[in-house]
This record gives structure tokens, C-alpha cells and sequence, in this order.
């Protein structure tokens, strides 16, 4: 199976402080990975270096097999879509604006076929209603589902995902899960920063756990829900579901 | 219809405020007003009241004398162009109001794509008409060009120059490379260093002798470059608090859907730095235009200029009060009609 993904023994640090110790992981075309970790662990620096927003120190890491480096990084960039806790809309532009940036600056589309591509991202998140809109005048559920929309529009074989529902409240995390959900049986490859143990158990192939930097535990949501090996698993699991 | 709406909401309030108040607050405030009534009455009557404007030639009347000012609007508009050429002045004048009323209706993103080509062709084209010869018109030469029109033109045509500028200078100050971001440093804290009237000396008494004699530049043309050098390290501090002030998470969104260097900035994190510094950006266009006055000291005859020389006319003696005040008036009527342009710009953007 051809691997989506590759990170080889990747080290960060900033200034002094070890954010990345050798990092390695890896993950097949059409597979979901969640990671978890309690804060500070390092989960965004991890998926941020995947499409090279954040520099590494030393090791690789290969998309479809090429190396991410400086010369390509554009060209790979643009086929990985990435959802910020923040959502990070373009607040000056309207919602199909912001849906139409990117393929007509980047991928060239002409402007007609990026906004018919733009309107259908936006019937499968439910947001056609809300085209000529601009971000401020939306909830911030509403505001994710655009932003996952946007990522979108660029047609992106990966998505990543940097804790999407952590900035939202309870009655909106579910319209975002939901558009995920359905976005993971598209067979998208797929890398989710979450503490939803729900869509972890229903979507993720696999689970890893980080602490300090570094990955302790990996394998799939069956394993690491009902047997975690390590003790800081376990605790971090207690106190998750404790506030469940 | 907004408007109105608006209006009549703070009438409300203003009516709400008046009532609101207590006994000592009202009594202040009667006095405060009635002695601001004092104080205008006489100048309402001197300038209103008892004020000639028939006629053309001196007042008998005690009142203010508006017809020295009559006499003297085309000088005090264009300076000393030529008379029968003057729907050059206008016709420049009328294409930059009409640049502007665009950038004001269109909409924001429209404005960044053409406000390029508006900064580049207004000043060639004004220069052009103006000064006649690349179109086969007549020359009339730079030190003809005088009053409202010469404070105009040195306004936006160092405003074109600097901007782009000041852009430049912002992102070298923020830029990583040590020699680019150290030479933008220099240079903005230099030009803001020096009061403008010594850049003006320079530009017209120091200049001439560094150049190698035999290249004669044009005083204005000294002017421009000389006055907008200067607006440009004010206008880099403006664009760079902008710039700042743009999450860092916009850069980041828009890298990550694989926007470029130049892309990123010029389509997302640009256009929101200047929509915030709107308020900053015409406050250093209306400090720009008042400035201009200081081209008296190179011998230019702005609207100030004008006014002062015409007050020295011998026939015209002892009216330099509705000279002054015209000036005020027309200084005022203009910063205070960007300022009401910089509120609306504001509104319409901020959705
Ligand atoms: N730009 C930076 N400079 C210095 N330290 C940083 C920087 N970014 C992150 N760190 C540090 O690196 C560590 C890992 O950060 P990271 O953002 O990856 O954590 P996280 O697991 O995503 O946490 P959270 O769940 O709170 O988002 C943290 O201790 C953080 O303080
Ligand atoms: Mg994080």
C-alpha cells in the first residue's frame, strides 16, 4: 500500500525546550489517525510539521513518498488541506471568496468553475445558504464547516486536523464532527488533533498518544480506549472521560 | 435612510442629555453657551452682516471685504497659470476626485487592484497636462503653478510616491535579512528625524550643489521627491503597525492552502494591515496637505503662498483677515472632508 504519509525520527526544539523527540510514524493512503496528548505535548507542533508550517531540526518527512523540502513545498502544500483550532477564515473576503482564493490563485481554475467547485463544498457542509456572507456574520461552528469547506475546494488528497472542535461550543461540535464523519467514508486520508473519543472510536484506523514530545503509545481506538498501556495514558484517559 | 435613522437616534440622545442633566450642569452649561454666542456674534457680523462682495474694487463697508477675495479666487485656486489654459488644472483635478470617489464606491478588493495603476498614472498624467509639452500643449512651467492646485498636486503626487514606498520600507523593517531590515531602520528614522521645512532646503539649496552641475531638475520635481522620501518613513510605521497587527494565523492559513510569498501578503494579510490603519493613513494625508504650506520657504506659491502675496498688494491693503480666513476655510473644508471620507471608509468595510 503506498504510504500517504512518513515522518522519520523527527527532532524540534525551541531554543532549549525539546518539543519533537524522534518522531516517527507513518500512515497508509485512506487511513485516519487521531492524536491525543495532554497539552503541551507537542500534537500541533507534530501535524504542523507535516505541511511544513513549522521547520524540524532533523529527520524527514515524505508525502506520497517526496520529500518535504523547500522547492516543493508549495506544490505539496497545496494538495494537503489543514482546519485550525482558530478556523483562520479570511476575514475581508466573503465566504466564497475565501472558497475561491486558492484555486484560482494557486491551481489556476478559471473564476466561473472554482465558484461551481466552491458551491458544492459548500452543499456537502450545509453552508449554501450562506455564500455572500462574510466570516464575522457566522457562528463558529459555521465558521469551521467553511474553513473544512475551504480546505477542500482545493481538492486535497490529506486533510489534517489541529483540534477543530476545541475552540467551539457543545451544541456546534457536533455539525463539525458530523462533516468529518462524513468526510473519513469519502476515503480522505486523514490526520485529526482531538480529545472527541467518539469520533476517535467511530472514524480513526489508529490512535497515538503523545506526551513530552514524544509518541508512548500507538495502535487503534479498541486497543487504546479499553487496555492503554501506559500509566500516562490511562491517567489522561480518567481525566477525559471524567469531564465527559 | 440609515443615516437618518442614525441622526435622529442621537438627537434623541442629545435631547436625552440635555434633560438628564442637574440644575448646577444646566447653569454651566447656559453660560458656556451663551458666551460662545458672545464670542460669534461679532465675527458673524463682521463676516456675514456687514460683509461687501458686490463689486470690484475696495469696501466702504466696515464688514468684511470678500471681494479682495473674489478678485483673487482664480489665483488663489490655480496661482499663475494661464488663464486660457485652465481646464488643464481642472481637468486634472476632476480625473483625481474621480479616482477617489472609486476607490470610496468600489469594493475593497477592486480598490487594491486598481489603486496600482492610479498611483502610477495620475502623477504622469497630471504631470503631463499640467506642464504640457509630452502632449503638444502649450508649456507652462512649474513655477506658474500655484495655490489650491500646487497644495493639491504636491499632496498626491508625494502620497503616490510614498506609498508604495512606505510599503517597501515596512516590510524591510520586518524583513529577516539584517542588511535589508538595518537600511529600512536608517532610513525611516532618519526622514523622521529632520522637520520637513529642512528637507524642503535641502531638496531645493543642498541638492543642486551635490548633483554635477549642468543637471538642472526641476524645483517641483524636488519638491515631490524630497516630500514624499519624508511621508514615505511616516507612512512605514503606519503600514508596519498594520502589518502586525494581522494574526499570525491568517499567514498560516493562507500557506497552508499553498499560497506564495507574494500571494499571501498581497491577497490576505495586506489588505486586512490597511483596512486597520485606515484612521492612521489619512491622518498622515490631511498632516501631509497642511504641511504643504511650507513650500513658501522655496519660493512656491501654494494656497497659503498666494494668499500671502496677495495680501501684500498695495491696492489690496489691510485685508489680510479674509485672506487668512479664506485660507483656513479652504484648509479646513479639505481635511475635514477626508476625515468624513476616512469614517465612511471605515463603515463600509467593516462589515
Ligand atoms: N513558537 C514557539 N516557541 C517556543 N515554544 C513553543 C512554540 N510553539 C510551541 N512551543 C512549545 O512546544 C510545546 C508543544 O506545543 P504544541 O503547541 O505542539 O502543544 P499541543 O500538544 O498542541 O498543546 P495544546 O493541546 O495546548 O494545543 C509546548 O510546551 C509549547 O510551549
Ligand atoms: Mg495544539
Amino acid at each position: 500500500m503506498t504510504l500517504a504519509i512518513e515522518m522519520k525520527h523527527i527532532e524540534k526544539s525551541y531554543g532549549d525546550f525539546h518539543a519533537l523527540k524522534n518522531v516517527s510514524l507513518s500512515l497508509e493512503a485512506g487511513k485516519k489517525l487521531v492524536v491525543c496528548g495532554p497539552s503541551g505535548s507537542g500534537k500541533s507542533t507534530l501535524i504542523r510539521c507535516i505541511n511544513g508550517l513549522e521547520s524540524f531540526d532533523e529527520g524527514d518527512v515524505l508525502i506520497w513518498g517526496e520529500r518535504l523540502e523547500p522547492k516543493k513545498m508549495q506544490k505539496l502544500r497545496s494538495e494537503m488541506g489543514m482546519v485550525f483550532q482558530q478556523f483562520n477564515l479570511f476575514p475581508h473576503l466573503t465566504v466564497l471568496e475565501n472558497l475561491t482564493l486558492a484555486p484560482i490563485w494557486v491551481q489556476n481554475t478559471p473564476k466561473a468553475s472554482a465558484e461551481a467547485r466552491a458551491k458544492e463544498m459548500l452543499e456537502r457542509v450545509k453552508m449554501i445558504d450562506h455564500v455572500h456572507k462574510f466570516p464575522s456574520q457566522l457562528s463558529g461552528g459555521q465558521q469551521q464547516r467553511i474553513a473544512i469547506a475551504r480546505a477542500l475546494c482545493m481538492n486535497p488528497k490529506i486533510m489534517l486536523f489541529d483540534e477543530p472542535t476545541s475552540a467551539l461550543d457543545p451544541e456546534m461540535i457536533k455539525e463539525v464532527l458530523d462533516v468529518m464523519l462524513e468526510l473519513a467514508v469519502t476515503g480522505m486520508t486523514m490526520v485529526c488533533v482531538t480529545h472527541e473519543m467518539g469520533f476517535a472510536r467511530q472514524a480513526a484506523d489508529r490512535i497515538i498518544f503523545m506526551d513530552a514530545g514524544e509518541i508512548i503509545e500507538e495502535g487503534t481506538p479498541e486497543e487504546f480506549f479499553s487496555h492503554p498501556k501506559t500509566d500516562r495514558a490511562q491517567l489522561f484517559l480518567s481525566q477525559i472521560l471524567h469531564q465527559a | 435612510m440609515s443615516e437618518l435613522r442614525v441622526l435622529k437616534r442621537v438627537k434623541k440622545i442629545d435631547r436625552a442629555a440635555w434633560f438628564g442633566q442637574t440644575t448646577l450642569q444646566k447653569v454651566i452649561n447656559g453660560v458656556l453657551i451663551l458666551l460662545l454666542l458672545a464670542c460669534l456674534v461679532p465675527v458673524f457680523k463682521w463676516a456675514v452682516i456687514d460683509a461687501q462682495i458686490r463689486g470690484s474694487e475696495r469696501c466702504v463697508t466696515e464688514g468684511a471685504c470678500w471681494v479682495f477675495i473674489k478678485v483673487r479666487l482664480l489665483t488663489f485656486a490655480f496661482g499663475f497659470y494661464e488663464t486660457h489654459e485652465l481646464w488643464r488644472p481642472v481637468f486634472v483635478l476632476s480625473m483625481w476626485t474621480l479616482a477617489l470617489v472609486t476607490i470610496f464606491r468600489a469594493s475593497y478588493n477592486f480598490t487594491l487592484k486598481i489603486l496600482p495603476f492610479f498611483i502610477t498614472l495620475l502623477p504622469l498624467l497630471s504631470w503631463g497636462l499640467l506642464d504640457g509639452r509630452w502632449f503638444g500643449l502649450p508649456y507652462i512651467e512649474t513655477a506658474k503653478w500655484g495655490g489650491l492646485l500646487l497644495s493639491l498636486m504636491i499632496t498626491l503626487v508625494s502620497l503616490s510616491m510614498a506609498f508604495p514606498l512606505g510599503l517597501l520600507l515596512a516590510l524591510g523593517r520586518m524583513s529577516r535579512l539584517p542588511l535589508i531590515k538595518a537600511g529600512s531602520v536608517a532610513f525611516i528614522e532618519l526622514w523622521r528625524g529632520v522637520p520637513l521645512i529642512a528637507v524642503l532646503f535641502m531638496s531645493s539649496v543642498m541638492l543642486p550643489l551635490v548633483l554635477p552641475p549642468g543637471t538642472e531638475v526641476d524645483k517641483l520635481i524636488r519638491v515631490f521627491v524630497g516630500v514624499s522620501l519624508f511621508t514615505s518613513a511616516y507612512l512605514a510605521e503606519v503600514i508596519r503597525s498594520g502589518l502586525n497587527g494581522v494574526p499570525k494565523g491568517q499567514g498560516e492559513a493562507a500557506s497552508a492552502l499553498g499560497l506564495g510569498a507574494r500571494q499571501r501578503l498581497f491577497l490576505v494579510v495586506l489588505p486586512q494591515a490597511l483596512q486597520a490603519v485606515i484612521p492612521s493613513l489619512v491622518n498622515s494625508c490631511i498632516s501631509l496637505f497642511k504641511d504643504t504650506s511650507l513650500v513658501v520657504v522655496v519660493g512656491m506659491f501654494d494656497l497659503l503662498g498666494t494668499v500671502q502675496q496677495a495680501n501684500t498688494d498695495p491696492y489690496w491693503l489691510g485685508y489680510s483677515t479674509e485672506g487668512y480666513m479664506f485660507a483656513g476655510l479652504i484648509y479646513w473644508g479639505v481635511c475635514f472632508a477626508l476625515s468624513r471620507f476616512s469614517l465612511q471608509l471605515e463603515k463600509v468595510r467593516n462589515v
